[in-house]
């Protein structure tokens, strides 16, 4: 029998601005012994067909059609038959896992009350059982990690605790929305083979819900592809991301970044650019907050014209670092020069001009624009900020000129960032970025929030424009993909320091380091069967290198 | 991953047309706005319709009781007592819009300095609010009026510099999550002035807490004002308000002239709940968080 299966599934959410469909007549089922990827873009309703699965939808929605699990009917189940399904026949594992756990009670706890809540076993018992549960994750040191807070834990582990939960009571189904989006790529890899791993092990079927095309072809069986809340295409994961036949796919797999991971040795590189005066220079940088180092005597230049990558995992000091160039962070030690003048000497006025010649697109699409005002508004900020003599007309033709250039319609000035898209409110932070033709423009993530399609667009037009403009940049991102494409140099922190530097073409295919060389290997390619084939050269590296599966 | 704020079927709705929705749906403060309403129109527009002489006592007519002549009776010195309640609420409703208004600008720029500033400065800064309201608004009020005996304009500035620290510490807390927002960081990168994130991204982004403060800020003052006019230390007379109809009203209270006590006091009653409930909706309307 079908573990789940779901027949003419639609769910309509009651909001104050009217309904909204967000699942439309999906079906589909996870047959035994079988990993079903549920992929799509956000907003595609993905997430709540597993929520519609769990029967964990919130009061404000609606949904007709039939789902079942294990043969129990979900939809319109009392809250008694719920929870007994929820963690015995089914049960999920969410994206962050920071907040999936009782920040106030140790995590042997939090488990033993899982397998408490099912099963009528001792306290002792279930203590002995959550240390057992914890090994079984790859968690070292089981009986002391038991007593521990999750802050006392990595994001990894945490992952692996909330697993651990999930597992506790063996169920057949287990539903992972995003379960490794919130993780660095070494830890998803892990993740993703404890959860092979287990499934294998104990015959459980995963439902993973996720838009990452990698995941994907690292994890499932078979695909199905959500558009707009309906099912556009399923089948084996090989036919779908090798041979897709809807369109939809087609486009959302063209618009993946693929890590390319293979070349020759050495690839005719870029020529050393001219030793022109770099625009920006990080010398022997480092950064305290408190006790904590964030940057450890970094150096890095960028010189007219070139796109540097800046890229390390999270906490590697990444975005610290082009803060640090922005003049955000002063430094504790070391020498910051912009445009050729020591940042500390320049005061006032000439720091200001300084300044004048820097364009800056942070991550956040909802943030970045200040929801008070029109775009036009947005976007003349620099003019007002650095040329306060010009006059409004002039201003008004500026803003509407640089829309243009980064393919926004003029008539878009005069409405507000909450009515555009992630993808357009981004392309509008990069048109204030140009507004005063910057020299150097430092983007922190700018693409990382946004759906592949989205963020192809928005890293055409960055190079478009430089090519156009010329202007150098500073480009921080935890995708090597993107980063490979986009950049001629790049540099990879770790803990705060520089671990090598290089162009891009040489650095991320034959990498100096075996850090570097780890964090390439955890990159899931969209291919399935050269992500099976780096996935075992990836496993053998890791057992004959003795670096094991630790979070 | 919300599917409800992404789908592509969901009309833009501009967010203060959804915030006057939710403001309609909490019935308490719909009422409560209609009361203000009708106060401020018995108050300002009410003397033309039904005038009245508030400056000349009149010793034929006192201590009438309420009758076709004189609505609501006429009080110890012969004034009508329904146009006095329209001339007290004048001062009554002035001061306290006035000192709640007065007293929100000062706490939205002290908070929002502060915050911005960080460090010393916000350290220093906040101790004084802390200090500030150790020390009762009341007790402060009264001293004050005592030594200067204020008119209406001094009773405003009083009222506005003893009771600005509520505000100033919910404007702060506010500012400090709002000047780590990227559009701030970004204006701070490319060389704007403190100033500019200050009043033109921080202010107009807080618009919702000072106006929802300020709501609770003039009930607040009204009361304040009747307080310190009941006990003789407010408006002084031939002018009056509703805490000294009042307090002139008590002295007569065991003589049985109702008339003189039970419509001031209610009055005062309606507004300050009035005024109350408003901030309440206005609460719900712009979703922040609550007062103090």
């Amino acid at each position: 029998m079908n573990i789940l299966e779901l027949e003419g599934l639609s769910v309509t959410f009651a909001t104050d601005t009217g309904d909204v469909p967000a699942v439309r007549d999906v079906s589909l089922r996870v047959r035994p012994g079988e990993t079903l990827a549920l992929v799509g873009e956000s907003g595609s309703g993905k997430s709540t067909v597993a929520l519609a699965a769990m029967g964990l939808l919130p009061g404000n929605s609606r949904v007709s059609g039939r789902a079942s699990l294990d043969g129990t009917e979900v939809v319109g189940a009392s809250e008694t038959v719920l929870a007994h399904l929820r963690g015995r026949t089914a049960s999920m594992v969410f994206q962050e896992p920071a907040t999936a756990l009782d920040p106030l009670t140790r995590v042997g706890r939090q488990i033993a009350e899982v397998i408490r809540n099912h099963r009528s076993v001792s306290a002792k018992e279930a203590a002995a059982e959550a240390v057992d549960l914890l090994r079984r994750v790859g968690i070292s040191e089981p009986e002391r990690r038991a007593s521990a807070f999750p802050f006392q834990l990595s994001g990894g582990q945490r992952q692996r605790v909330v697993i651990a939960m999930a597992i506790a009571n063996s169920p057949s189904l287990l539903v992972a929305d995003e379960p490794t989006t919130a993780l660095d790529v070494t830890v998803q890899a892990e993740i993703l083979d404890l959860l092979r791993q287990l499934a294998a092990r104990s015959g459980t079927r995963v439902l993973l819900v996720t838009h990452n095309m990698g995941v994907v072809a690292d994890f499932a069986d078979r695909v199905a592809v959500m558009l707009r809340g309906e099912i556009v295409e399923t089948g084996t994961v090989d036919d779908v991301l090798l041979r897709p036949a809807h369109e939809y796919t087609k486009l959302l797999l063209d618009a993946v970044p693929r890590l390319a991971v293979s070349g020759p040795e050495e690839s005719d590189a870029v020529p050393e650019p001219a030793p022109r005066e770099p625009v920006v220079r990080l010398q022997d940088v480092s950064v305290s907050f408190g006790r904590v180092r964030a940057l450890h005597e970094v150096s890095l230049t960028v010189r007219p014209g070139e796109t540097v990558g800046l890229v390390g995992e999270s906490g590697s000091g990444k975005s610290t670092a082009a803060r640090v160039a922005l003049g955000l962070i002063a430094p504790s030690d070391g020498t910051v020069s912009l445009f050729g003048t020591d940042l500390r000497r320049a005061r006032g006025r000439a720091r200001r001009r300084l300044l004048a010649g820097l364009g800056v697109v942070l991550q956040d699409p909802v943030a970045s624009l200040d929801a008070r005002m029109s775009v036009a508004e947005c976007v003349a900020e620099p003019l007002r900020v650095h040329r306060r003599d010009m006059p409004a007309a002039q201003r008004r033709a500026r803003v509407g000129e640089v829309l243009e250039l980064v393919r926004l319609p003029r008539e878009l000035a005069s409405r507000g960032p909450r009515e555009l898209s992630g993808g357009q409110r981004q392309r509008v932070s990069l048109a204030r970025a140009l507004v005063l033709e910057p020299r150097l423009l430092v983007a922190d993530e700018p693409t990382s929030a946004l759906d592949v399609s989205v963020q192809r667009t928005v890293l055409e037009v960055i190079e478009e424009l430089q090519r156009e403009l010329g202007f150098a940049c500073l480009f921080v991102s935890h995708d090597l993909a993107v980063v490979q494409r986009f950049a001629q140099r790049v540099v990879v922190l770790r803990s705060g320091r520089v671990e090598e530097q290089g162009p891009t073409a040489t650095t991320l295919l034959h990498p100096d380091t075996e850090y570097t060389r780890r964090l390439i290997a955890a990159v899931p390619v969209p291919d399935p069967v050269l992500q099976r084939s780096r996935r075992a050269e990836r496993r053998t590296s890791l057992t004959t290198g003795g670096q094991g599966a630790t979070a | 991953m919300t599917a409800v704020a992404q789908a592509p079927t969901l009309e833009p709705v501009a967010g203060h047309r959804l915030s006057v929705r939710r403001f309609a749906r909490n019935r308490l403060a719909v009422a409560g706005l209609a009361v203000v309403v009708l106060f401020l129109l018995f108050c300002f527009v009410g003397p033309l319709l039904h005038s009245t002489d508030q400056t000349h006592t009149d010793l034929t007519q006192v201590n009438l009781a309420p009758s076709g002549a004189h609505w609501l009776g006429t009080d110890a010195v012969g004034h009508d007592e329904l146009g006095r309640l329209m001339y007290g609420g004048k001062v009554s409703l002035l001061v306290g819009l006035a000192a709640g208004i007065l007293a929100t600008v000062i706490g939205t720029l002290w908070g929002a300095v502060a915050g911005y500033a960080g460090g010393w400065v916000d350290a220093v800064m906040m101790r004084v609010v802390d200090a500030g309201i150790a020390i009762p608004a009341l007790f402060i009020l009264l001293v004050v009026s005592a030594i200067t005996s204020p008119g209406t304009g001094g009773l405003i500035v009083i009222l506005g510099l003893v009771s600005w620290l509520v505000p100033s510490r919910l404007v702060r807390a506010e500012t400090l999550t709002l000047k780590n927002r990227d559009y701030v960081l970004t204006l701070r990168a490319i060389g704007g002035t403190h100033g500019r994130a200050i009043l033109r991204h921080i202010l107009p982004n807080s618009v919702s807490t000072i106006v929802v403060a300020a709501t609770f800020q003039v009930a607040d003052a009204i009361l304040l004002v009747a307080y310190v006019s009941y006990l003789g230390l407010g408006v002084q007379p031939p002018s009056t308000d509703w805490g000294g109809m009042l307090s002139a009203g008590l002295t007569v209270a065991y003589s049985g002239r109702w008339w003189l006590i039970v419509p001031p006091g209610l009055a005062i009653i309606l507004v300050v709940c009035a005024f109350n409930a408003i901030g309440d909706g206005l609460r719900d309307a712009f979703d922040v968080r609550g007062r103090g």
